[in-house]
């Protein structure tokens, strides 16, 4: 068995996959393609059958907000990992933050359900087909996503802290 | 008849002894009575928690003060010891547990997180547990050494022996209670 190279993984996927992915970049020696936010679905369900990259270990499920990328401010990440060739992939797909929808993959990896909850949670990506899509981490009735750029990290309920005297 | 006799004393209560007999007032021995046997219920979150449990160990031994009992149930507490970080999430749980102690009833605030929110100035985290509950005693530290802890159990201790059995009657501690939406049962008077 000839051993896994980022190169000889994304000569896979393109053959696979061709026009579905839109770029490629390997930063810090992590391969990472982009791939159409419709297809992500469907190539991690291929990676977790396929027999020679064997991608068949979700690492993690996040998101990331370009409040400055029009049409494509959320991102939503999936780290796969093969577990046989200990080679680790990432896949990005950018949904517009006004319809951020994406397919579920909790049919692909029921482990991912949690993930995805945390992710809705904190950026408002709507899973798709995700069984129970509620808040996870953050109270019921928050009223917002607060990991959107948009949001202050600190409380804003807080009448103390005056900004004058934090040079603000 | 020269004996010097020491002020005759129950605890701290000043007492006067006669052939056979030995008054007090009543309010006072039953105060000394609840301060030296309050039953704390630790309510510990985090790196506070850590101190307290350190403070409850034989090192500095709680039990000194008639808290040998831990109370994991609210019903049968006294003391509220809140130890630790309380996010948004969990504040409605703490004021459900406060509101199932039975009164006569104390909130010790352990810590700068449980006092003010402390590092944590973010969108999840209760900035202070007097957001929810009312506190008597403040603990300042992050996390506070086990003598702070106990400086604060013993001020609740002080608040216990001096404060008046019938201040929760009192109209400001209605209206405390009322100001925290704690006092619903009771009708409010307009």
């Amino acid at each position: 068995m000839s051993q896994l190279t980022n190169d000889s993984v994304l000569n896979r996927l393109q053959e696979q996959f061709g026009p579905a992915i839109i770029s490629h970049e390997v930063p810090y020696g992590l391969l990472t393609v982009e791939v159409q936010s419709e297809k992500a679905h469907d190539m991690i369900a291929w990676l977790k059958e396929d027999d020679v990259l064997k991608m068949s270990f979700l690492t993690l499920i996040g998101a990331v907000h370009y409040p400055d990328q029009k049409g494509r401010e959320l991102c939503v990440n999936y780290h796969i990992h093969s577990l046989v060739h200990n080679v680790r992939l990432r896949i990005r797909a950018f949904v517009p933050i006004a319809e951020p929808n994406i397919a579920t993959i909790t049919d692909i990896y029921i482990g991912a359900d949690w993930q995805e909850r945390e992710t809705y949670d904190f950026f408002g990506v709507n899973f798709v087909g995700h069984p129970n899509l509620t808040r996870i981490l953050n109270e019921d009735d928050m009223d917002y996503f607060p990991m959107r750029k948009e949001y202050h990290l600190e409380d804003a309920t807080r009448e103390d802290k005056d900004d004058r005297y934090f040079g603000r | 008849m020269g004996k010097v006799e020491k002020k005759p004393r129950i605890e701290d209560v000043e007492t006067i002894n006669g052939e056979g007999f030995q008054l007090a007032t009543l309010d006072k021995v039953i105060a000394a009575a609840r301060a030296n046997s309050v039953w704390p219920l630790p309510f510990a979150t985090s790196c506070c928690g850590i101190e307290y449990m350190a403070t409850m160990g034989s090192n500095y031994d709680l039990a000194r003060f008639g808290m040998e009992r831990m109370s994991f149930s609210p019903r049968q507490a006294d003391l509220l010891i809140v130890a630790g970080t309380i996010s948004k999430k969990l504040a409605p749980i703490l004021k459900q547990v406060y509101e199932q102690m039975a009164e006569p009833k104390w909130v010790l605030s352990v810590g700068a997180c449980a006092s003010s929110g402390g590092i944590f100035d973010t969108y999840s985290v209760l900035q202070g547990i007097d957001r929810v509950i009312p506190v008597d005693v403040y603990v300042p530290g992050c996390p506070p050494r086990p003598e702070q802890i106990i400086e604060g159990i013993m001020n609740i201790h002080r608040l216990v022996k001096h404060e008046s059995l019938r201040r929760r009657y009192s109209d400001e501690y209605k209206h405390l209670l009322n100001k925290y939406h704690l006092n619903e049962d009771e009708p409010t008077d307009k």
